[in-house]
């Protein structure tokens, strides 16, 4: 089985987040980049298919130079190869496009990307891609496994769960739950000196169109100070709640 | 020309959030000057959704349907789109929605936003502000192509009431055996439970309740406000509650009306999935815990005082507003 996992450079959660140009640019001043935290899932669960069925992991990302200590930190995890379309992601279709010509050239059976990425896409690419490539596609996957051309997931709705079938080849969108979180791998010594000698292919864009363009960021108005209720008045407590703040 | 809405039903009902999306429907096609039609799936009596604006609904009943179906029901919605010549179709952002509307949106060559929070701020360009960086700000983006889809961000536009038929028509779109090629093999879902995803108010513990047999007062209060009950990663870490119940960055975003936040101390990652609660309320024994910086009101307490006191004058309240 060959295996491509999607691999989305985002800036941690505790970073703070600032824009530049106007508010057109996010500010990456001082901002610490990690793997998207939906793929570490994805990848982590490459690994054991990588070890226990016999798979090949290549892992790829879409954007500049600026990614690569990312992808090589996929590397050190223990992916085989890295590719990077060297192109700055700016849609989510435009990121699509350009990964379903990477699992159509490499001949990929089962693409692992995120439910969604912690920057702003929200959401898009794995679908769209599965689209793109006319491959199946299962959202939301706490669970994943592969037998011979048959997978079968797990997926997370509103209020429960869901089980599912589908035949490679497939798309799916993950999250926490594919593996556990005591099971992420990080990489050591080791993988971080084989990493460097592993590949990372740069390979440049076929088609730059997008469908939308982020035109503006905003942060949001600062919040006013938390009104404090004493604990010996609870009655303010839901005065406030049923008449300011509407929600009782 | 209309505005397409895809509605979402359960067991031939209608949420909450199919009233909102409809009413965004609305407001967008009102901006646009054109009517809402509506797609819904084996949902017996539409009526309803006149309330909110809607014009047309296109009733599929296929028993095939029965079970959600992201490529069946994209394709569906693609020949609404089509029949209807829409320029824009809106969906939710639940579960569903958002594994629906990327693969409709590349059938329909269309623009995507996701997570918007608003009518869009023009129409030409087509202009939408959505939520981005969990929450910590927002991006306002223009959509180029032809033909929209907007995925709305829940309780971010509300109901609003406007009068309209509803005239009801039978939809039949062509569904080809590749539609079902991904089955579903069996649903597991709590029935009589509210949901984090559909909860207008959540209750939800962390650490600093000490143990999971102290949850009799979170579910108590959750039961007095019809909430769903939450919490933090390190509470189902250690398996005093399901994982189903954690919430934050790396379990389920919460965006109910109200959140009520007991013995958690605000993390950063627990705060990025919570931010888009409405109001927040901090109960917390520590003055300087980071949640009082991100919550609307607080109580400075220890929550096995404070807690079942609120209960009771909680319970009073409901009795009284009942
Ligand atoms: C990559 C990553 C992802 C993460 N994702 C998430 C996530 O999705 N969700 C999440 O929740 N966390 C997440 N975390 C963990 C997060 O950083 C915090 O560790 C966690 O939220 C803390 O949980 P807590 O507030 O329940 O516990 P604590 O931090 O231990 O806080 C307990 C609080 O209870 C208060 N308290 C104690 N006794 C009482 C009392 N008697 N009455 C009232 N208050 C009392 C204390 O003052 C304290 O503020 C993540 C961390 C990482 C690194
Ligand atoms: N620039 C990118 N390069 C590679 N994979 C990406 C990129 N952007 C998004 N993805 C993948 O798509 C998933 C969902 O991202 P998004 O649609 O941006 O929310 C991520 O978790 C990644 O697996």
């Amino acid at each position: 089985m060959k295996i491509l996992v999607c691999i989305s450079h985002v800036p941690d959660t505790t970073s703070k987040i600032n824009f530049t140009e106007g508010d057109t640019k996010f500010d990456t001043n001082g901002v610490q980049f990690v793997i998207n935290p939906n793929d570490e899932f994805g990848l982590t669960r490459a690994m054991w298919f990588k070890e226990k069925q016999g798979a090949s992991v290549d892992v790829v990302n879409v954007g500049g130079a600026e990614t690569e200590p990312t992808l090589r930190k996929a590397l050190a995890i223990g992916a085989d190869s890295a590719i990077r379309v060297n192109t700055p992601a700016t849609d989510g279709y435009q990121v699509a496009k350009e990964l379903a010509k990477v699992v159509e050239d490499g001949g990929y059976d089962l693409v692992i990307a995120g439910r969604e990425s912690i920057d702003y896409n929200g959401g898009m690419v794995p679908g769209m891609l599965a689209q793109l490539l006319k491959a199946n596609f299962i959202n939301n996957c706490i669970s994943l496994e592969v037998d011979g051309e048959n997978a079968k997931a797990i997926r997370e709705i509103d209020g429960g769960k869901e089980t599912l079938t589908a035949s490679l080849p497939l798309v799916i969108g993950g999250q926490k739950g594919l593996v556990e979180e005591s099971d992420l791998r990080i990489p050591n010594m080791r993988g971080i000196m084989q990493a460097r000698k592993k590949p990372l292919n740069v390979v440049e864009a076929a088609d730059t169109s997008v469908k939308t363009e982020a035109v503006k960021f905003e942060k949001p108005a600062p919040k006013g100070d938390v009104k404090l209720v004493d604990p010996d008045n609870l009655d303010e407590l839901i005065d406030l709640l049923h008449n300011e703040a509407k929600a009782i | 020309m209309s505005v397409l809405v895809y509605i979402e039903s359960e067991e031939g009902k209608f949420k909450k959030a199919s009233y909102e999306v409809a009413s965004y429907a609305k407001g967008v096609a009102d901006k646009m000057g054109t009517s809402v039609t509506a797609i819904a799936f084996n949902a017996g009596d539409v009526s309803e959704l006149g309330k909110y604006g809607v014009d047309k609904v296109l009733n599929v009943t296929n028993d095939k349907l029965k079970n959600f179906n992201a490529e069946a029901y994209s394709d569906a919605v693609k020949q609404a789109a089509e029949k209807e010549g829409s320029k824009v179709v809106v969906l939710s952002q639940s579960a569903n929605s958002k594994y629906l509307a990327p693969l409709l949106a590349v059938q329909l060559e269309a623009g995507y936003a996701s997570n918007v929070v608003g009518l869009p701020e023009s129409t030409d360009p087509f202009t939408v502000k959505r939520t981005a960086f969990t929450n910590k700000a927002f991006n306002f983006t223009k959509i180029t192509t032809d033909v929209k889809v907007i995925g709305l961000s829940k309780n971010a536009y509300g109901l609003k009431e406007a009068q309209a038929d509803a005239a009801s028509e039978d939809f039949s779109p062509n569904l080809s055996e590749e539609d079902f090629s991904v089955n579903v093999e069996s649903v597991d879902k709590a029935t009589n439970k509210v949901t984090i995803a559909d909860a207008e108010v959540v209750v939800s513990g962390g650490r600093g309740l000490k143990g999971p047999e102290n949850w009799g007062m979170v579910e108590e209060m959750a039961d007095i406000l019809g909430a769903a009950t939450a919490c933090s990663k390190p509470v189902s870490d250690m398996g005093w509650r399901p994982h189903s119940e954690h919430v934050g960055q790396t379990g389920k975003p919460v965006a109910s009306n109200l959140y009520i936040a007991i013995g958690i101390s605000g993390a950063i990652q627990h705060l990025a999935g919570i931010n888009a609660a409405k109001t927040k309320v901090v109960i917390n024994n520590d003055p300087e815990a980071p949640f009082f910086k991100a919550a609307d009101y607080g109580i400075v307490g220890d929550a096995f005082e404070v807690v079942p006191r609120l209960n009771e004058k909680l319970k009073e309240f409901k009795e009284k507003n009942a």
